[in-house]
């Protein structure tokens, strides 16, 4: 069931020895935008688009839920086609908080491996710890900004393509034998300490610190 | 100077004043940057959005304060804080900060404070309205006149 890219990365490097350097058929990077905000949801949408996003925007975490196929009230659709790549949500909602929401993501066995990102006006310390804590990849203070967006998507992305770089292009041997230097370059001090997120669409080797 | 420049020229310095006057800061300038030919009307579409925003909240707010039988604070604080949320996302300067001085109001379960700071709230939003859409009109006449916006990146 091809419902997450980044599951299907997992599997399939567990299965492959070495790199496989497979594009999937969508090279987009889809976003998932959760806002009860609509103001707020157009501008999302715009800042994701400008960087080259598919976006879906969503107004609820309960509609987020739906649309990944988690919520329990309602069978999965079995509308698996598009899988998301990561998922960003504004923390202040009514019903199911963003916090809540992370949550349930990070208790998926299906779901955990997709980043999420929280927005949130109020920039509370304690608030932001406990987002990292649960498995934020990083945490936007709002308004959110061009900067902003470009900088999650592109740490997204970044890892794969500096080491393609280095090795002056895609090459399944070289980058076998080069090991996982790549995965050493620190991330943005935001984020967590958790392992770099490769891109859906290209098949790594996992990074077995995580 | 031909027409469009003068155009221009008025659109530039009718900009400037409303950033200089506060009814719009910075993340307004960041908005119009994200227009381009494949969303020429983003601004305006989101401005929109913000004022309906602000007419559906403002009425929220004031009919949770006219309640004779007992405010219900939190509910007004709600709203207040969906606006100043909205009006943080588009650079309404002026707009937020009344937000701000009306939290404090809703926290303090002060009634006549609110209504003081619903009436801000409201004035500002009028006054925001006006403004834009001078400038819009602005926009509109300068690429009637077969011009381009200035300042666009």
């Amino acid at each position: 069931m091809a419902v997450n890219g980044a599951v299907t990365w997992l599997r399939r490097a567990e299965e492959i020895d070495g790199y496989d350097l497979s594009a999937s058929d969508s090279e987009e990077v889809h976003v998932l935008a959760v806002d009860d905000s609509l103001v707020d949801r157009k501008v999302i949408e715009r800042l994701l688009k400008i960087t080259s996003c598919k976006v879906t925007a969503v107004d609820s975490g309960r509609r987020a839920l739906q649309f990944l196929g988690l919520d329990e009230e309602k069978e999965a659709n079995g509308f698996d086609g598009l899988k998301v790549d990561l998922i960003i949500t504004d923390y202040c909602m009514p019903g199911m908080t963003g916090y809540e929401l992370l949550k349930k993501v990070k208790e998926s066995s299906v779901f955990r491996e997709i980043p999420v990102v929280i927005m949130s006006s109020e920039n509370v310390i304690a608030r932001i710890d406990r987002c990292l804590e649960e498995g934020a990849e990083d945490f936007i203070v709002k308004p959110v900004k061009l900067s902003d967006v470009k900088r999650i998507i592109d740490y997204m992305t970044m890892d794969f393509r500096e080491g393609e770089e280095r090795r002056g292009g895609i090459n399944k041997r070289k980058l076998r034998d080069d090991g996982d230097d790549r995965f050493s370059s620190s991330p943005p001090s935001t984020l967590s300490s958790s392992s770099p997120t490769a891109p859906s669409n290209w098949i790594l080797r996992p990074d077995v610190s995580k | 100077m031909n027409i469009v420049n003068q155009l221009q020229r008025q659109f530039l310095d009718y900009s400037t004043s409303l950033h200089r006057e506060g009814f719009v800061d910075e993340q307004f300038t960041q908005l119009q940057k994200l227009q381009d030919e494949n969303s020429p009307d983003f601004v305006v579409e989101v401005v929109s959005l913000f004022f309906e925003d602000c007419e559906k909240l403002i009425n929220n707010m004031a009919s949770a304060l006219e309640q004779t039988q007992g405010v219900d604070f939190k509910q007004v604080d709600a709203s207040v804080h969906q606006l100043k949320g909205s009006s943080s996302s588009i650079g309404a300067m002026r707009v937020r900060n009344a937000c701000i001085a009306f939290r404090s109001f809703c926290e303090a379960q002060n009634r006549d404070g609110c209504l003081r700071c619903l009436q801000q709230v409201t004035h500002e939003y009028s006054l925001l309205k006006n403004k834009l859409q001078t400038l819009f009109r602005l926009e509109q006449q300068i690429i009637a006149a077969g011009g381009s916006i200035p300042g666009a990146d």
